[in-house]
């Protein structure tokens, strides 16, 4: 079975590294990778998580008042 | 067998030039710091924020954690308002030049750097005014002085952490707290201070912090900027500055959240790999630390200068009201002559004149002649000092 994957997108390669380090502080997997053009016309970066933490991320981020775009399926 | 620790890197030159001019930029710079700019250069490399593979992304990685490590200095609770810019006058421009318009009434000391002083009065061409707070005569500024200059049209309080011409200390909380009582935003210069002595975000009621990475954080040239506290709306600062940032590519205004909206162009990456490595090394010596040593050492030096006779020294003349930056004269020569000698006779570097310091000289009574400035950094010892001292008293005896 493949990996699923959903990728959070934010405003700046800042705002992504400042969420890679969170996630990574919590033993969440995740990598900054080119935003896909599908989902946007961005030149930089999103943060890709696992499908199945994306509950677990979407409410560390509200409590950690983090701000992103969105989070999107893959 | 046990390894021998590391040596700490010597004040002096290859020649054996004793360097006392840590004010102007601090050398030498912390294990380290060299290395991680090589390294940036050779391994990383890539322009960060600019592209989303492993090489870009790991020099992104570079520059956020240094913007990491400003935040944690100054106790500033979210990093993208770490804005890095040219240089600490940058930093001290953006804030002004961003945050003022015509009616604005700011407040700001005698003790002033031409950091400050220069956006000012261009400023006040443009329907800007400013009240200059009049120091004492070592450079101390009484608060209630500030807080009667209030208008109601004050926007801004501005002050020079500490001066660098004499190394007077202004109080910077006891202003920030008039400042956060009567609602007016609080610009600090923290050229001459950060590293120096703890300086506080929060504590000092500090809303805009200018900085600087050369100094006394121990980093190199070309690394500094300013940080935007939770009060400022980073929406209402104007920015000179304007283009690409890696980031909202699809549209052609430039976006309106930090740090990218102050940061325009591909940044010193290379600078701020070598700030990361000074702030790391600043953190494991411990500021407090740091701030022992020099200050017996300026005690030394404030004790061999003032029993000098015919030598004049400016400023508190207290090693714990003051940091390691002694402005002083000899009676009967000039500073620029006593620079001349102490480098060609005596093998000791340092700064004469006015320090782009106009106002605080006047205050000082030092203008428009100016001063011998010996500064002090982390790596000077007792030794340096004592050298330093008997090169001023050769100096004083030969010129009665």
């Amino acid at each position: 079975m493949s990996v699923e994957y959903a990728v959070i997108l934010v405003d700046s390669t800042s705002h992504a590294l400042h969420i890679e380090k969170l996630l990574g502080s919590r033993g969440l997997a995740c990598k900054l990778i080119p935003v896909p053009r599908h989902l946007g016309s961005d030149c930089g970066v999103c943060v890709r998580i696992l499908k199945q933490d994306v509950q677990t991320i979407q409410t560390l981020l509200s409590e950690q008042k983090i701000v992103f775009q969105s989070i999107e399926g893959l | 067998m046990t390894t021998p620790a590391p040596l700490l890197p010597s004040a002096h030159a290859k020649d054996g030039a004793l360097y006392l001019d840590n004010a102007a930029t601090s050398w030498p710079k912390p294990p380290g710091v060299a290395q991680a700019m090589s390294y940036f250069l050779d391994e990383v490399g890539a322009n960060p924020g600019r592209s989303g593979h492993r090489m870009s992304i790991e020099a992104a990685r570079i520059v956020y954690a240094a913007r990491e490590a400003v935040a944690a200095l100054f106790g500033a609770p979210d990093p993208l308002r770490v804005i890095f810019g040219l240089n600490i006058t940058d930093g001290l421009n953006l804030a002004l030049h961003g945050l003022l318009k015509p009616g604005d009434h700011v407040i700001t000391s005698s003790m002033e750097h031409n950091a400050v002083m220069r956006p000012l009065n261009d400023l006040q061409q443009r329907g800007v005014v400013y009240t200059r707070v009049a120091c004492q005569a070592d450079g101390t500024l009484y608060p209630a002085l500030v807080e009667q200059a209030i208008r109601p049209n004050t926007r801004l309080i501005v002050l020079n952490q500490a001066s660098n011409v004499c190394g007077t200390l202004l109080p910077v909380r006891e202003v920030g707290r008039i400042a956060r009582q009567k609602g007016l935003l609080y610009l600090v210069d923290t050229a001459q201070s950060a590293g120096v002595i703890p300086v506080d975000l929060e504590k000092d009621s500090i809303d805009l912090l200018a900085f600087t990475g050369h100094k006394s954080l121990y980093g190199p040239m070309g690394t500094g900027g300013l940080v935007i506290g939770p009060r400022v709306d980073p929406s209402e600062l104007f920015t000179l500055r304007q283009g690409g940032t890696g980031s909202r590519s699809e549209r052609e205004v430039q976006p309106d959240f930090c740090p990218d909206r102050f940061e325009s162009g591909t940044p010193n990456a290379v600078g701020l790999a070598g700030l990361l490595a000074a702030l790391k090394w600043l953190q494991a010596q411990g500021v407090a630390q740091i701030q022992t040593h020099k200050e017996a050492l300026c005690a030394a030096l404030l004790e061999g200068l003032v029993n000098i006779p015919g030598v004049i020294v400016y400023g508190p003349r207290d090693a714990s009201r003051q940091t390691a930056t002694v402005g002083f004269n000899i009676q009967g020569v000039e500073p620029s002559e006593v620079g001349l000698r102490l480098d060609e006779e005596h093998n000791i570097l340092c700064r004469v004149g006015l320090h782009c310091a106009p106002a605080a000289h006047q205050t000082l009574g030092t203008f428009p002649g100016g001063c011998v400035r010996f500064s002090l950094g982390t790596f000077n010892t007792l030794a340096d000092v004592r050298q330093a001292v008997a090169a001023v008293r050769e100096l004083a005896g030969e010129a009665k």
